[in-house]
């Protein structure tokens, strides 16, 4: 033991000798679920081991509504304690001002991601942030109950329901009276965005805003897909899934009361933990398709980068910092400590990964053909869209008017937003 | 508001004789609201008056200083279209404003009513001479004392359809045949809210009441009882009236702060539209919506909305803020 700390610290000191750092205090903010904050920690004493540098974390709330606001207004201020910020796919156009291009700094390594992340996080020529993670979601089912009651992997969100609501009734006759057929994202938040648009995408109903700027929104098939979802609340789903984000979810889940969620990747790890009561009984599959024209099976693009604040008093070690949590390293002790998607390709062929999540392998694909929310076709006004595509959705979800009536409204709203270009 | 509280009283007390004592304590009385002029000027003057300069730009959070002046465009705007129909645009036509405004209302006036009631009753109770009233006086205003951001919290989860122990209870004692989610439906929301508001903030109520009950006087009652006058009339005839102008004071407090709610929505149902208020709406557009100039519309007309209904208020209620009768 003593010989090892004895190395350690000959090597950092020849690392600072040979002048390659001088120590600086960073301080990165992370909002992240489950054990993320535990994990990022232990990766960060790595980096401060390494490097001699010191950095904290501010911890923030879950939800990536609540931290925008939050880092868009000290960003505005030109707040220089936050040095690096972990950043949401969808938030990249609206804060490029505000990050240094880490364009030349990460050019030996953007090469070993996938080009489609890498893109997603460009903005006008400029690399806005680094990938540390990506996400496309799962269809989590219960594999004791389906063998229980003899039912296949649902492959249709109709098949789905179906089966959600007769293993539901069969256990809640036996004396399960906690149980539910399906839990998703239904609170009014970016969630509900990213669930809505799964629903609306596999019935072939567009993407709300299409690359080019179209909104497409208001069809038929889209209004098809709501009003399936709205079907939900309240039979397969607990009335309060519509205050549901991704942890009470899994909260819902992890006791057992759920034969089905969608949720991220990070929630098979946490799933399979001590004091989970599904520990061994649940796999992951991809999310059921819809049916009509155009129809399949849709995931909308998650995941989240690391950007340095073009404020931060140290830039060189806060980019430093960047290309640590984007290293291949730390992305290999993610997926497997944290379930979550590498954006390194390398990376879904590794015994290691695999052995840790079996699901990964499939999920190379799912990924790759993942919906991206219209954060680039809407630019500054993303947020100001998704808000009114959530609250048409919760709208409907709660029995405020029909899918085809609110999405009519949604349309002209998002008219309005528009104007004569986004 | 503190402000008018001095300057009413000094004059009341320098009105009778303007002798050379009185004028020195009149000036003295000056140079001490010196320091608290200075920092309200700052604090509260400054803030305020970049709030209402930015409702006039169209100014960006990514671009605060390079606004420029579009006069009232971010409260009303129209366009005459070619068909002639005139589309009009800004936040004094925009539903969702009016909507908040309604929410806010609405909470305003249900909470205020309600926690008045609530809190004459314990106010009420808490003057009664019985053992144990220290105890009683102190721990009656714990909720007031602990941090909204944390009792909404702690509320999301009593209230939770799940884990929550309301439900628990509920479902237990048979008062509830299924599990209700409060915070999640837009029907229960504003319910949930106002629970939780009226839980923290009826020992405040509570608090101001008593203290004007304290400044009745006990011989009133003695000649009531002596006459023969009935408890409920008793308290109409006398403690109401000689409590009113506390009651007053104390309406007023809590209607302000009332009409500015923040924390508890943001907590406890951050996006309905069922209880999105004023505040809710105004930072959404400020910070979320990337709307800064728009969202600084909404928080001036928040503060002319607060500003009128509080002269109103103090006008037609002849509201007094020196303790004295009317």
């Amino acid at each position: 033991m003593k010989i090892n700390k004895l190395l350690v610290g000959l090597l950092t000191s020849v690392t600072l000798v040979g002048g390659a750092a001088q120590a600086a205090e960073l301080s990165m903010v992370s909002g992240d679920t489950g054990t993320g904050l535990a994990f990022l920690q232990s990766q960060l004493d790595r980096f401060e081991e390494q490097t001699g540098h010191t950095v904290t974390i501010v911890p923030m709330p879950s939800s990536t509504s609540d931290q925008f606001g939050q880092y868009r207004l000290w960003l505005a201020a030109g707040n220089q304690d936050i040095d690096v910020y972990q950043t949401d796919v969808i938030w990249a156009p609206q804060l490029a001002d505000q990050f240094l291009d880490l364009t030349e700094a990460a050019a030996d390594v953007v090469g070993a991601h996938f080009p489609s992340i890498i893109e997603s996080q460009t903005v006008d020529g400029k690399l806005v942030a680094l990938p540390a993670f990506t996400d496309a979601p799962a269809l989590f089912y219960r594999t004791d109950l389906l063998e229980k009651h003899g039912k296949q992997v649902p492959t249709t969100w109709e098949e789905m329901t179906a089966t959600a609501q007769e293993i539901m009734d069969a256990e809640r006759a036996e004396g399960n009276a906690e149980m539910y057929g399906f839990v998703f994202q239904g609170n009014a938040y970016e969630g509900l965005t990213c669930n809505a648009l799964e629903w609306v995408k596999s019935y072939g109903g567009g993407q709300v805003v299409e690359a080019d700027g179209t909104i497409s929104i208001n069809n038929p098939q889209a209004a098809a897909a709501i009003d399936m979802a709205a079907s939900w609340i309240g039979t397969i789903s607990p009335e309060g899934n519509l205050a549901y984000q991704e942890e009470e979810a899994r909260g819902v889940w992890q006791l057992g009361n759920a034969v089905f969620m969608r949720n991220w990747p990070y929630a098979y790890a946490l799933s399979n933990s001590d004091d989970s009561a599904v520990k061994g009984k649940y796999d992951v599959a991809p999310l059921p398709a819809g049916t009509g024209e155009g129809a399949g099976s849709a995931a909308t693009l998650g995941g989240w980068n690391v950007a340095v604040s073009k404020y931060s008093p140290d830039p060189e070690a806060a980019i430093e910092l960047a290309l640590f949590l984007a290293s291949p390293e730390v992305q290999k002790e993610r997926a497997i400590e944290q379930s979550n998607l590498p954006t390194i390709e390398a990376l879904y062929s590794d015994a290691d990964v695999l052995a840790a999540s079996p699901f990964m392998a499939d999920w190379l694909e799912i990924f790759q053909n993942a919906v991206p929310r219209p954060s680039a076709p809407t630019k500054a006004n993303y947020n100001e869209v998704s808000s009114l595509f959530w609250s048409a959705v919760h709208n409907t979800l709660s029995g405020n008017g029909t899918a085809a009536e609110n999405l009519e409204l949604l349309e002209a709203d998002l008219t309005d937003l528009k104007g004569d270009a986004w | 508001m503190v402000t008018d509280v001095l300057t009413a009283s000094v004059p009341a007390a320098g009105r009778k004789t303007r002798s050379e004592l009185s004028q020195q304590r009149l000036r003295a009385a000056r140079w001490f609201l010196v320091p608290m002029l200075v920092a309200l000027s700052v604090v509260a003057g400054w803030p305020l008056a970049r709030s209402i300069y930015f409702s006039f730009t169209d100014a960006s959070l990514n671009d605060l200083y390079g606004a420029e002046f579009i006069g009232f465009g971010n409260y009303l705007r129209w366009t005459v279209l070619d068909s002639g129909v005139v589309r009009y645009r800004g936040t004094l036509a925009d539903p969702a404003w009016w909507n908040a405004v309604w929410n806010t209302m609405r909470f305003a006036v249900l909470s205020v009513s309600i926690e008045a009631v609530l809190g004459m009753l314990v106010a009420l109770v808490l003057n009664a001479e019985f053992r144990g009233r220290g105890i009683v006086r102190a721990a009656i205003l714990i909720p007031w004392a602990i941090p909204t951001i944390v009792s909404a919290k702690m509320w999301a989860w009593m209230l939770n359809d799940q884990f929550g122990i309301l439900n628990d209870l509920g479902m237990r004692l048979g008062l509830l045949s299924q599990k209700v989610a409060w915070t999640a439906s837009a029907d229960t929301a504003m319910t949930a809210v106002l629970i939780v508001d009226i839980w923290k903030t009826t020992p405040f109520m509570a608090l101001l009441i008593l203290a004007g009950l304290q400044m009745i006087p006990k011989d009133i009652y003695e000649a009531a009882d002596i006459d023969g006058v009935h408890p409920v009339k008793q308290f109409f005839k006398i403690t109401l009236p000689l409590v009113r102008p506390a009651l007053m004071v104390a309406i007023i407090f809590r209607i302000l702060d009332a009409l500015r709610i923040f924390d508890l929505i943001y907590v406890l149902t951050p996006n309905s539209a069922a209880t999105k208020t004023m505040s809710v709406i105004s930072r959404e557009n400020l910070f979320d919506f990337d709307n800064f100039a728009y969202g600084s519309a909404q928080s001036t007309l928040l503060f002319l909305i607060i500003a009128i209904l509080t002269i109103l208020y103090i006008w037609l209620g002849k509201v007094r803020f020196d303790g004295g009768d009317r």
